[in-house]
């Protein structure tokens, strides 16, 4: 399951869709998690910041891995636990991917950044991320 | 098995201590026995060895020991622990049995109490039938021993006692009832302690030897998973391995390895995560999951109130949430697995009855104890029980558990800083509360957290919310709540699909027409039937019909943006606003008022918008479809108001729109957006509209873009635009001390009359302090104003205007650059959409005005001889000399001039003005010269003179000596060459002492002379003194005449040449005529 926010979603989408909601609330307490990382680095080192974030937090069942860019875009990505073939290299180039065609989507002169994400290549990129990953 | 079968038994939560039994102590009787047990038990404090201390009498009855096998080999294990085994050795068997004895040693009985003694111990011996325990005494003595070794006696005799009883000498204790007791009952304590010896390694622990005690432990587990695990003996496993777990991370946090403990749980878990066995009693898995973890939040909460240091991502909350996740899971379960037909009851012989009433073994199913074997014994029993068990899961209050840990769960996430998950959890709680039909707390609960949601536009998650908030209010026939959720769930918040949508709506519209809405689906059905009688009951109740929501909390399906045409407003002109209402419901929607509230309230009637149907009369056909909202198309509602001349100058704003819904006769809600527009998402909206780099879609006319549409919720009335000319005719610069005229023309170009004009006029206030203070206005301009002249005039009336002119002067007594104020105020009444009114209009006309000096007057004092002076001298003449330089860009007359002498001076002739009349360009120079002396006595002048009208006042402070002499000279005007000149020289002493006087006469080259050349003189007081010279000039022109030095001897200070400044120096000598020839014919 894969979102970028800004603190609301700007896109989030899940495989499978039952039970989706569980999966918004998962990504929407992360952001709790994501804040306080933030909030703890010193503001000298802010610019150093690396933008993977690491392990969230764990739950009983899934992994939940954020992402900020530098323009303060969260990417959170939520793996079952059981899926082992995942580890924190794959999941740092999933977030290197999605941050890559997250810039392509901004590039593009008709996005106006704060709505919602509706551009086919991103989609794409997400399909076949999820596609390798699940 | 109880409720509380998952509960963990309290003698596994405790930590454990040894326990030991006293005999022997008549606590209730003797005071002394009474002293020692308090001793013992009542002062304990963390120093002293944890112990449990109990009363017990001698011939307490312990429990049976079992003879101990000798041989494993064949022993059928029934099961692994027996249910009372812990609290046996806790509270049941003893560790030490003290027996105390009151013998003194030189007792005199001593044979006999040493048999009564000794019979004693044997008694507690029997009784605890070989048990492992040790048996001390204690002998209780009134004398205080001696020290050891010394009382033969005592030695003797213990040891003699030691082999009656059958004891080693070091379990014999003596125990003299002195002030020390406390004292010696520590020193007891330890010596109790070190003679525990358990055979167990469970028993470390209550030898408080935790490390060795967790090894056990370890092995324990580790020797619990090794077992084979089949359905029959599965929770008896995990029962075991839960106990074994508990201890085992209760040590870890003990210990304070935190992350220990949290490895061995999450290793705990892992292993017995997929041991679900039996698939009909699943529940009674989650049911121990759920256990598992909060008891582990439990410990884990202990341990932090004990000093551990939590972080966001590690904390109890954690824990309690999976164990309300399990619990909810365990909830879902029994929903499947319990649900029987209403005809099957609880089994008719209990096989949850033991014989016992309690069971052997931790974790064994009742019906069939002890049984190892892989397969039950008795498929018809194994039915019975588990249906037995079924039909008791299905009575147990899950939601209570489950809201229970949710709300412990959200106390540690409020801890650890993570408010996303506690409203979550909250979410959860309400679910619960709602499941579990109380909906009132569901209700508070989801109201609480949805406004988190909102803000943050999670829709996703307020619509799912709002659905749940909507389905409770709709049970408690809740109608200002059911209108609001609806509200919100219809608009463009909620991510309902479109029939769902509709479906509410059509609901909503039924609530506002009083009816009873239909049921949410998915309700309960009893619940529903209870609802539809409250909706029924809400119908026919009169009154409360009338709700109001605030729109600013909420995001409903109306939109409203309200906004004045233009900042401000002249008040002849009406004041136009326009409010733009859209819906975004599924079906278009029909409200039957918009009112708009403004700051000044008296505006608000014509800022309303009304059903006309409900009227008596239908004005306009059209309205009825104006009134019509229809989704996504945006409505313009115009109103025009004339504002009252009273309010010139302020501002008006929209405080609020109301848009009603419903029908007053009905059931009505008014949407109030306070300032006249935006709901709780409509900020961002704006934001992101305006960042939009979306082509504006031209809409055809009448039809308007909502992101187009600009807030301006205030305006300004202004006054009318005056119709009036002011013009300002004056010639600049301004002289300083002038009389400025400044004419002010006012024409007016009304249609009508404009009357009570009134014009204020002068320095604009505002400027420099000073600058009003040297200003001075009037109207008067024959009169030199002075400091009682205001620096502004204000409302001179000048009465309807016939168009004319004012002067006005202007006196400024200070240079530099002013600004005036000329204010025209005036009424004239005019006509707004057919309504008179008087309007007061101003118009304000400012010029700067530069002042300069008309001319500046230079003074010197110079002596007779045009010569500059320092000073002057009393009685000696001496000139003023006034020069007037014109510095005014204009031609000065001068008027007159005029020396005004102070009193230590006197004119020596009449002083007339010598420039009267006389007219100054610009940079000419006028002079003028006035012969002053200054009489004795006076040593302050001050001079002031007048010139034209301007008067200049000048202080000169001059010095005048008073004590020097004075000396005359009389020297004809001119001589000739070779002609003899007398020159007398007369010498006055004015001053009140003898002066010594040395004259000397200086030869000159153009003079021979006759007289005294050097002379020494005493000249009296008052008496002069007179020199004659004969000059004889030998040579023609101006000539230096033969130089007088005068010396004061009294005075060598006295510079010579200060006297000689009074002396001529020079004379002209003419040639000698031709027919002066004569006279060189005669020599």
């Amino acid at each position: 399951e894969v979102l970028c926010c800004a603190n609301y979603p700007l896109y989030i989408r899940s495989v499978p869709t039952q039970g989706e909601l569980k999966f918004h609330y998962t990504v929407h307490t992360s952001l709790d998690v994501v804040e306080e990382k933030i909030s703890g680095v010193g503001k000298a080192l802010a610019d150093q910041r690396e933008l993977y974030l690491g392990l969230l937090y764990p739950t009983e069942d899934y992994k939940v891995y954020g992402y900020m860019t530098n323009s303060k875009v969260k990417f959170v990505i939520v793996v079952d636990s059981s899926n082992t073939s995942l580890r924190d290299n794959e999941i740092r180039s999933m977030f290197r991917k999605l941050h890559n065609s997250f810039t392509d989507v901004m590039c593009n002169p008709f996005y106006n950044p704060g709505d919602p994400i509706q551009s086919k290549a991103f989609d794409s990129i997400v399909s076949t991320m999820m596609v390798q990953a699940f | 098995m109880s409720p509380a079968q998952w509960d963990l038994p309290p003698e596994l939560c405790c930590r454990p201590v040894a326990f030991v039994a006293l005999t022997g102590l008549d606590v209730v009787y003797n005071a002394i026995h009474r002293a020692i047990w308090d001793a013992f038990c009542a002062n304990r404090r963390a120093d002293r060895v944890p112990i449990s201390f109990k009363v017990l009498p001698g011939d307490n009855e312990y429990p049976k020991c079992r003879t101990k096998r000798t041989s494993y080999e064949w022993y059928i294990p029934k099961g692994i622990l027996k249910t009372g085994w812990m609290n046996k050795h806790l509270n049941l068997v003893p560790a030490l049995v003290v027996l105390f004895y009151e013998l003194d040693w030189d007792d005199p009985q001593w044979k006999e109490k040493q048999s009564e003694c000794a019979t004693k111990v044997e008694i507690v011996r029997t009784s605890l039938q070989g048990r492992n325990t040790k048996v001390a005494v204690v002998l209780i003595q009134k004398k205080t021993p001696l020290p050891p070794g010394e009382d033969l006696v005592a030695s003797e005799r213990a040891s003699a006692l030691c082999g009656a009883c059958d004891l080693s000498g070091k379990s014999l204790f003596v125990l003299p009832h002195t002030d020390h007791l406390v004292g010696y009952i520590i020193r007891s304590d330890f010596l109790f302690l070190n003679k525990h010896q358990f055979k167990m390694g469970f028993f470390s622990e209550l030898k408080q030897d935790t490390q060795n005690a967790l090894k056990y432990y370890r092995t324990a587990y580790s020797l619990v998973h090794e077992l084979r695990a089949h359905e029959t003996n599965m929770l008896e496993i995990k029962t075991m391995a839960g106990f074994i777990n508990y201890k085992i991370c209760r040590l870890c946090f003990q210990h304070n390895t935190p992350l220990d403990a949290i490895a061995q749980f999450r290793k705990h878990i892992d292993l017995c995560k997929k041991k679900i066995g039996s698939a009909e009693l699943a529940f009674e898995h989650t049911a121990w999951m759920s256990k598992q973890f909060q008891s582990f939040g439990d410990l884990f909460d202990e341990a932090i109130k004990l000093g551990l240091t939590a972080i966001q991502t590690q904390n109890p909350g954690f824990y309690y949430q999976q164990a309300a996740y399990y619990a909810q899971e365990r909830k879902q379960q029994v929903g499947q697995l319990c649900s029987h037909e209403p005809g099957v009851g609880y089994p008719a012989p209990d096989p949850l009855e033991t014989t016992s009433g309690a069971l052997d073994f931790y974790g064994q199913r009742p019906w069939r104890q002890g049984h190892q074997s892989i397969d039950p014994p008795d498929s018809e029993k194994e039915k019975q029980g588990i249906l037995a068990l079924q039909v008791k899961e299905r009575d147990i209050p899950h939601s209570e558990l489950i809201i229970a840990l949710l709300s412990n769960a959200v106390a540690q996430f409020k801890k650890y800083k993570c408010p996303r998950m506690k409203s979550h959890l909250m979410v959860q709680m309400g679910e619960e509360y709602y499941h579990a039909k109380d909906y009132t707390k569901a209700l508070k609960l989801l109201d609480y957290v949805m406004c988190d949601y909102r803000t943050e536009r999670w829709w996703s998650l307020l619509t799912s919310i709002l659905c749940t908030a909507l389905k409770c209010s709709y049970l408690m026939g809740q109608v200002k709540d059911y209108i609001t959720y609806s509200m919100e769930l219809v608009g463009r918040a909620s991510i309902l699909p479109e029939e769902q949508k509709s479906r509410i709506e059509k609901n909503l519209i039924k609530v506002l027409m009083n009816e009873v809405p239909e049921p949410e689906p998915d309700c309960d059905p009893l619940s529903v039937k209870t609802a539809q009688s409250l909706w029924s009951d809400r119908i026919s109740l009169a009154g409360s019909n009338e709700f109001t929501i605030e729109v600013q909390d909420y995001v409903p399906f109306v939109q409203c943006k309200a906004k004045f045409l233009s900042p401000s407003f002249h008040i002849d002109e009406p004041v136009q606003l326009h409010v733009y209402v859209r819906a975004d419901c599924p079906h278009p929607v029909r409200f039957s008022k918009l009112c708009v509230s403004l700051s000044n309230q008296e505006y608000n009637q014509y800022c309303l918008l009304e059903d006309a149907s409900k009227g008596k009369d239908i004005l306009e056909p059209s309205t009825q479809e104006n009134m019509c909202l229809v989704p996504g198309k945006t409505r313009k509602y115009c109103f025009k108001f004339v504002a009252k001349t009273e309010d010139v100058g302020k501002k008006i704003e929209i405080t609020s729109v109301g848009l009603m819904l419903g029908r007053e006769t009905a059931r009505y809600v008014y949407l109030n957006w306070r300032g006249g527009w935006g709901d709780a998402a409509s900020s961002h909206e704006t934001l992101q509209a305006c960042r939009s780099f979306k082509k504006r879609t031209r809409f055809p006319e009448q039809q308007v873009d909502w992101d187009t549409v600009t807030i301006q919720s205030s305006t300004m009335i202004i006054s009318r635009v005056p119709k009036i000319s002011v013009q300002l005719t004056h010639e600049p610069p301004a002289l300083t001390n002038e009389m400025y005229c400044m004419i002010v023309t006012i024409q007016s170009g009304e249609d009508t009359v404009a009357k009570d004009i009134k014009l204020t006029a002068g320095l604009k206030p505002g400027q420099d302090a000073n600058l009003t203070q040297s200003t001075q206005i009037t109207l008067n301009g024959t009169e030199v104003c002075d400091d009682s002249h205001p620096a502004l005039l204000p409302d001179i009336p000048l009465g309807d205007l016939h168009p004319g002119q004012k002067p006005l002067y202007i006196h400024c007594v200070s240079t530099g650059s002013r600004i005036l104020l000329f204010h025209v105020a005036y009424s004239v009444s005019a006509t707004v959409e057919g309504k008179d009114i008087t309007c007061k209009c101003h118009k304000d006309e400012t010029v700067t005005l530069e002042t300069v000096v008309p001319y500046e007057v230079a003074m010197k004092f110079v002596s007779s001889k045009f010569e500059h002076l320092e000073r002057v001298y009393v009685d000696i003449p001496f000139l003023l000399m006034m020069d007037i330089l014109s510095a005014s860009p204009w031609p000065i007359e001068l008027v007159n001039s005029e020396v005004q002498l102070a009193s230590s001076m006197n004119a020596i002739d009449q002083p007339q003005s010598q420039v009267e009349g006389v007219t100054l360009q610009t940079s000419e120079c006028a002079s003028e010269c006035f012969l002053l002396k200054c009489p004795p006595v006076q040593n302050g002048t001050t001079f002031a003179g007048d010139h034209a009208n301007i008067v200049i006042i000048v202080v000169i402070i001059l010095a005048v000596n008073r004590h020097l002499p004075s000396y005359v000279l009389e020297l004809p005007s001119f001589g000739r060459v070779r002609e003899s000149l007398p020159v007398r020289y007369h010498l006055e002493n004015r001053t009140g002492l003898v002066q010594d006087v040395e004259i000397t006469v200086e030869p000159s080259d153009a003079f021979m002379f006759s007289g005294l050349k050097q002379v020494r003189m005493r000249i009296l007081p008052g008496a002069e003194q007179e020199m004659l010279y004969n000059f004889y000039p030998l040579m023609a022109g101006y000539q230096v005449l033969p130089q007088l030095n005068i010396n004061l001897l009294r005075f060598p200070n006295i510079s010579n040449q200060l006297l000689r400044r009074f002396l001529p120096s020079r004379i002209f000598v003419k040639p000698q005529g031709r027919n002066g020839d004569t006279s060189i014919e005669a020599a």
